[in-house]
């Protein structure tokens, strides 16, 4: 459905996406993931042909974003981070519009419809202005909507909404998910494992990572960390675990100790052995799993990305 | 052609929801209507010869006209919603005309308001029709030139006062160049006379409809669409 080859952006010198390649199937819901300014809302602002690309292809169903601009455009939902609406007219004086400018036709049924989705029915004649942040970020949903596109880019769509609102939001889009195929940024990271089947990790300009949640999260489990308590440790325990065949670290912290493995060891078994030999008193050993958070912080600092400075 | 109604009549609801529109109208009005009453007064004439040449309705019609234009695009440029707009499939010389079309409904606005005075002087009098008709048509382009002007400043800034000034500078450099053409020499100071907006006004009030007063003002409303079209078209450079 989208199909982003080598996509590149340069402001001046400033390089914001630095030859970035993904598929979207349809029907998916990916997530974009990164650090404010790692060139995510540039990334959707060339694929809803708001600006084209410094060098690269982006095609939506088949059509150029660049090329059939106009037709792409017809196809897609945006709904930029700054949610703009224009302040002075009611919510469905701004969605006939929008509609209208997309070329629907049969506009009341369409504006009913995204009332309805969008939880916005008893505030159909009020003033734009008059709504609150979350109800705002509903109209802009709901314009979003409204041409019932094949594509839905959603910048951000939960930023600065309070709990609620967020899980509204989240429900909402996990719902138009089964119709549309959707592409949402978020800095927040629970939201990613909630609402997307895909995830693309993005910094400086690049994809960092690419997968599931599930597997990026597994994927990177490997070299992993086990925790482990027991009832009487001696003294030199730290040093009798550290001695294990498979063991890189261990970290005490009283009678919890964090062991971590050499990539692809398993050593829990041993971990097991030695304790209870030497009596002990083993209480648990539990893997410590990296959540997104883990990997997203190791896939965003650890490594000095190899960009080329122009 | 839809899209281009769709988008002035947007914009002219922006108008209307305003109190700027509505001041800004009332000053006109106000002022304009206040040279007629003196005019009249003093000269005793039927006609609107006064009125369109005096030097304060044509500042007042500069003031009008860049207040008018001022927010078209920056105001859209400031909260985002011309990102939005710039996303749905209007191809963007549409907008930029949608836009101009609905400070040309405004000015018309303004001017119908007007109408009452050579109302009056039909009652006291017996003007040529004719020749205020014609000094309407001048004093109506000469606004929409105006306008194009401030809508060209509004689109390259995303400040409403920005603007105003910029379209203010642009407008009083080619009154001003117009006034000491004299210093560019024969040649070339004919071609600054004939760039400035104000010579090309006054035969129409004297009732001089020329064709080619009619070119000069078309071609500088589409030129500065033209450059407004491309301004905002420019972020689409790769």
């Amino acid at each position: 459905m989208i199909q982003v080859e080598n996509l590149s952006k340069t402001y001046g010198d400033h390089i914001a996406l630095n030859g970035i390649t993904f598929s979207v199937n349809r029907g998916q819901v990916l997530g974009f993931l990164g650090p404010n300014g790692a060139g995510k809302t540039t990334t959707m602002r060339i694929l809803t042909g708001y600006m084209p690309p410094s060098s690269g292809k982006a095609t939506i169903d088949g059509l150029d974003v660049v090329d059939d601009s106009l037709q792409v455009r017809q196809r897609i939902g945006y709904m930029p981070e700054t949610i703009p609406l224009y302040d002075e007219m009611t919510v469905t004086g701004y969605l006939r519009f929008m509609a209208a400018i997309r070329g629907v036709t049969d506009l009341e049924p369409a504006i009913d419809r995204v009332l309805e989705s969008c939880g916005l029915g008893d505030r159909r004649h009020d003033i734009i202005s008059h709504l609150s942040k979350g109800y705002r970020q509903r109209v802009g949903l709901a314009q979003a909507l409204v041409h019932n596109p094949d594509v839905l880019v959603l910048d951000e769509p939960t930023a600065g909404l309070d709990p609620l609102q967020i899980m509204a939001v989240r429900e909402l889009i996990r719902e138009l998910g089964k119709e549309h195929t959707i592409i949402l940024s978020t800095h927040i990271l629970p939201e990613v494992s909630q609402v997307c089947d895909h995830v693309l990790i993005i910094n400086k300009g690049k994809i960092v990572a690419e997968d599931t949640p599930d597997k990026l999260t597994s994927r990177l489990d490997r070299g992993a960390r086990v925790r482990c308590e027991f009832a009487n440790p001696p003294e030199d325990a730290a040093e009798k675990l550290s001695a294990i065949d498979g063991v890189a670290a261990v970290n005490a912290n009283g009678q919890v100790y964090e062991v971590s493995m050499a990539v692809d060891k398993d050593v829990r078994a041993s971990i097991a052995e030695c304790a209870i030999s030497n009596g002990w008193g083993l209480l648990r050993i539990e893997p410590i799993s990296m959540s997104l958070e883990d990997i997203f912080v190791q896939l965003t600092t650890s490594e000095d990305s190899p960009e080329v400075e122009a | 052609m839809r899209n281009v109604f769709l988008i002035m009549k947007r914009e002219l609801q922006a108008y209307l929801a305003s109190p700027m529109a509505y001041i800004v109208t009332a000053v006109f009005l106000a002022v304009v209507g206040g040279i007629e009453g003196v005019v009249l007064y003093y000269s005793q004439e039927a006609s609107m010869y006064y009125v369109f040449g005096d030097i304060v309705t044509v500042l007042f019609l500069v003031l009008t006209t860049q207040l008018m234009s001022m927010r078209l695009v920056s105001e859209e440029k400031r909260s985002g919603t011309l990102e939005l707009l710039m996303t749905t499939p209007v191809p963007d010389w549409q907008i930029i005309l949608g836009k101009y079309l609905a400070s040309l409904v405004m000015l018309l606005a303004m001017l119908v308001l007007n109408l009452g005075f050579p109302l009056v002087l039909t009652k006291l009098g017996n003007p040529d029709l004719s020749v205020l008709a014609s000094g309407y048509l001048g004093f109506f382009l000469l606004g929409a030139a105006l306008l194009a002007i401030g809508l060209f400043a509004s689109s390259i800034t995303r400040n409403q006062i920005v603007a105003a000034i910029v379209g203010l500078g642009i407008v009083l450099v080619l009154w001003m160049a117009g006034g000491v053409s004299d210093v560019f020499g024969d040649t070339f100071g004919s071609v600054v006379v004939y760039l400035g907006p104000f010579d090309h006004y006054i035969d129409f009030v004297t009732g001089i409809i020329s064709s080619k007063h009619l070119v000069y003002y078309f071609s500088v409303i589409i030129f500065f669409l033209f450059a407004s079209t491309r301004v905002v078209e420019s972020r689409r450079w790769k």
